[in-house]
């Protein structure tokens, strides 16, 4: 028709311009890899390296005991923590760091009066599924030991914990994790870390108390858990890093800023069997910045 | 601190009164009851000095009390401690009090009675010297409290079974053959550790001598415990803050003094305290921060201060933890926020960089992003897709508390099929991917097992659609820079998996080596996740594309 020119010979009933158009086919990604996306571009922003965290099976050493936590402590229960029955244990560990750990666990150590009780390897050598991407953190301080260099490292992935479900909390989360470790880092550091991090996701009024949660106001509650330097010292001086080395570190789940940020009451329509694919296809773009009132460059040093 | 956290506070139905909500943190044993709390509160706001702790031994020697452990007790619960309260005056509110901490510590240092049971009981009806023995359970019999007759220590047992706080204790001791037992001089049981205390020595508000014992299968927790329990109630006994010492001889023969009450010394240094927190404070006002702490310190000269540990202060085991409490007194918000000055470059984890880089291009190809459970039950990996459970390399976990969390993942399929059953009210097509990990046994790495980042997309229609999934695999591999090609690239070579359709499935080869699955899925598969469509779907391994071979 278009090419013979019949068209003009033709007459054509006017368009209903009040109707919507027709949906367009298009791909989708999730609202959490949104969130994710912009926490690691934040993180990187910073300065921070991502860690490789792709290991969810963990001895109970690198999770637990190599952080300082003692062996009849309560998240070391079966009732917080999934254990392995296949594979049920890990091979050999890492020999004089393992001595150096037991030592500071038992009799003390390093100015430590330590926890004093028999440290087993049979438990040590427990495998389970990672209760927190510290366990990989951990890993890469040891690794860095005696050749100690400042670094800053960040991931965002899963971790496993043996609760009771519901609306918001599920047996597999994602943990977002920041860690500094440098010469002489102060209390003052990691309330400036974490100011200038929470900044960015649009929170500005941080406040600390000494439990270690830094809370916020109501209207976006971000629980961290365990941001603080206490029980580093037990943890780093025997992987041979330097005296004067401070690490500063904090955590939250990336489920948590996703179902406030996008107001999502139950975390079984984002996650899992019951996704729900329309929640996915509505859901905007993510963007934290908008809810800063000023200029967040500026907002830090003040 | 306290002050600090008494921010969250909420008036109620009209009344004006301030309810304040405290948080204890958890190793903050001696702030678990209000006697320890409100000394802690009156120290920290200056309108009291730190009470000094004393355990004094009785004037008479002869009036020693004394507590004998026997060997047996090794074979259950080896470790025992012991204390009096001497003189004391219970009100209604502090015995509560005094019952009450006794339940927390049971709970939370204890590890519900595990580590450490307590046992409180009035001195003037039992005659010392006491026996901690381990006696086999049918020798054991006696009348246990709240109950009006004897039992022996089967039928306590059988009696406390379906009873709703004292069951749960009893398989710490339920299959050993002998149970802890404390008698005093003249037979009369005092308790049964960690079960229940006898009826004949139970304290009452009026009781004036308390006999505290404290049994543990950790030494170092028994005595935390009793010198907590000490500390915060000898303020009642006659000679305030005062506690009468026990002495505990040990089947080797040994003599301990109890409670221990120690004041551990510790000497710090000022100027690095103030750098560990970041202010810029003298020594003079470090010990006043350190006091205002409950921790006495005085200045040596220079920037030396002497710190003195209080046996309330169990959790203080590093100077950084003095360090700590300096910042809590000094406030949290009051310190100066500042950034750590060392440059550092930020950089990516390649693998997760390539994932996010393929999740962005699978999605502008046309598919939505899903993100499923790791954790599933074993039919999900094996029955349900055809296969047999011994034949899948996956991890098993020991105590799942639902089917759902038996093993990990070892494909991604099903957490897409289900993501499929519960979204049939959607528009066809479905168009789903997902890249993540899953877990698979592996004998070389140290633990035993390893993740492996995969991509897998499935395309769910009231045709099968292989043509589309087999599409979107080349659109992968094109922008992988990876050829349609037998030697250097990939291709597909046909072969029967039972997860999918006959002579309709083939492995992706990449290079000579199999990378993934790609082919219509069975209908049997489908039956078995409650399917009513066709579906086609792919899963590869991405691995190897973050390091291209050359």
């Amino acid at each position: 028709m278009l090419m013979d020119g019949s068209w003009k010979k033709r007459t054509f009933k006017s368009y209903n311009f009040e109707a919507l158009g027709a949906p367009v086919e298009y791909g989708l990604i999730h609202p959490l890899t949104k969130i994710r996306s912009e926490l690691r571009d934040i993180f990187l922003g910073m300065g921070f390296i991502e860690m490789p965290t792709n290991r969810y099976v963990e001895s109970s050493f690198w999770n637990f005991d190599a952080l300082f936590q003692p062996q009849q402590h309560p998240a070391r229960d079966s009732h917080d923590t999934f254990f392995l029955k296949v594979p049920s244990h890990c091979g050999p560990l890492p020999k004089d760091y393992m001595a150096r750990v037991k030592k500071v666990h038992s009799e003390g150590d390093y100015g430590s009066k330590g926890y004093r009780y028999d440290w087993l390897e049979g438990e040590a050598k427990k495998n389970l599924l990672r209760t927190h991407t510290t366990a990989i953190s951990t890993m890469m301080l040891a690794n860095l030991g005696k050749n100690f260099k400042p670094v800053k490292f960040f991931s965002i992935d899963k971790v496993f914990r043996n609760e009771n479900l519901d609306a918001t909390h599920l047996a597999e989360f994602h943990q977002v994790e920041g860690v500094v470790a440098d010469h002489n880092l102060t209390l003052g550091d990691l309330f400036g870390t974490l100011n200038e991090f929470f900044n960015k996701l649009g929170i500005r009024k941080l406040m600390y108390k000494p439990a270690y949660n830094p809370y916020t106001e109501p209207s976006m509650e971000i629980f961290c858990y365990h941001p603080g330097l206490e029980k580093w010292i037990e943890m780093l001086l025997p992987m041979g890093i330097p005296e004067s080395v401070n690490v500063i570190a904090w955590g939250l789940s990336l489920e948590r800023p996703t179902m406030v940020k996008y107001n999502i009451n139950n975390i079984r329509d984002l996650l899992g069997p019951k996704v729900n694919l329309q929640l996915i296809s509505d859901n905007p773009i993510c963007r934290f910045d908008l809810e800063v009132e000023d200029n967040d460059d500026k907002s830090f040093h003040e | 601190m306290l002050v600090k956290e008494q921010g969250e506070h909420a008036g109620i139905g009209g009344s004006d009164e301030v309810i304040y909500k405290i948080e204890i943190p958890a190793n903050r044993y001696d702030l678990l009851c209000l006697e320890g709390l409100s000394v802690a509160i009156l120290v920290f706001q200056s309108k009291m000095q730190t009470p000094v702790y004393k355990a004094l031994a009785p004037s008479d020697p002869k009036a020693l009390q004394r507590l004998i452990i026997k060997p047996e007790t090794k074979k259950i619960r080896p470790y025992a401690v012991c204390a009096i309260l001497r003189d004391i005056t219970f009100t209604e509110d502090s015995y509560a009090s005094f019952i009450d901490l006794q339940d927390k510590l049971h709970h939370n240092l204890g590890r519900k009675r595990t580590l450490v049971a307590i046992g409180t009981h009035d001195l003037d009806t039992i005659q010392g010297p006491f026996v901690y023995d381990a006696l086999p359970p049918d020798q054991i019999k006696f009348q246990p409290l709240n109950q009006d007759r004897e039992y022996t220590a089967i039928e306590l047992m059988d009696l406390y079974s379906n009873h709703t706080q004292l069951k749960q204790y009893l398989p710490i001791i339920k299959d050993s053959p002998v149970y802890p037992i404390i008698k005093d001089a003249d037979g009369v049981v005092l308790s049964m550790p960690p079960i229940i205390n006898g009826h004949h020595s139970r304290i009452s508000v009026n009781t004036k001598n308390v006999f505290i014992e404290i049994t543990a299968t950790d030494h170092h927790k028994a005595n935390i415990a009793l010198d907590t329990l000490v500390t915060g109630f000898s303020q009642y006994c006659k000679n305030r803050y005062t506690s009468e010492i026990c002495e505990v001889s040990w089947p080797d023969g040994s003599k301990h003094r109890t409670p221990e009450l120690p004041y551990r010394k510790e000497t710090i240094n000022a100027k690095k305290l103030t750098k560990y927190i970041g202010i810029n404070e003298d020594a003079g006002k470090v010990v006043e921060l350190l006091c205002r702490m409950s921790l006495s310190a005085r200045a040596l000269g220079g920037s030396s201060i002497l710190v003195k540990v209080p046996p309330t202060r169990h959790d203080i085991i590093h100077p950084v933890d003095i360090y700590e409490d300096a910042a809590i007194a000094f406030g949290y918000n009051n310190i100066k926020k500042t950034m750590p000055n060392t440059f550092t470059v930020g950089k990516q984890f390649p693998l997760n960089k390539l994932s996010s880089q393929l999740t962005d291009q699978i999605a502008q190809a046309g598919f939505t992003e899903i993100i499923s459970f790791t954790l599933c039950s074993r039919e999900d990996i094996s029955t349900k897709l055809n296969k047999v459970i011994e034949d899948i390399p996956a991890v098993h976990i020991s105590n799942p508390k639902t089917a759902e969390f038996q093993v990990a993942r070892t494909t991604l399929l099903p957490g897409i099929l289900k993501a499929v059953v519960g979204n049939k009210s959607m528009p066809l097509p479905l168009k789903l991917f997902e890249i993540s990990d899953v877990v698979l046994l592996d004998s070389t790495t140290d633990t035993g097992a390893r993740n492996e980042r995969r991509l897998c997309a499935l395309y769910y229609d009231k045709k099968a659609g292989f043509e589309i999934i087999h599409g979107l695999l080349d659109r992968v591999m094109k922008l992988l820079e990876v050829p349609w090609d037998k030697q250097g690239g990939y291709y597909l070579n046909g072969i029967d998996d039972p997860t999918f359709f006959p002579k309709r499935c083939a492995e992706v080869m990449l290079k000579g080596t199999k990378i993934g699955t790609i082919g219509v899925i069975h209908p049997d598969v489908l039956v078995s996740y409650d399917i009513h469509m066709p579906c086609s779907a792919v899963e590869i391994n991405i691995e190897p594309f973050v390091h291209p071979m050359k």
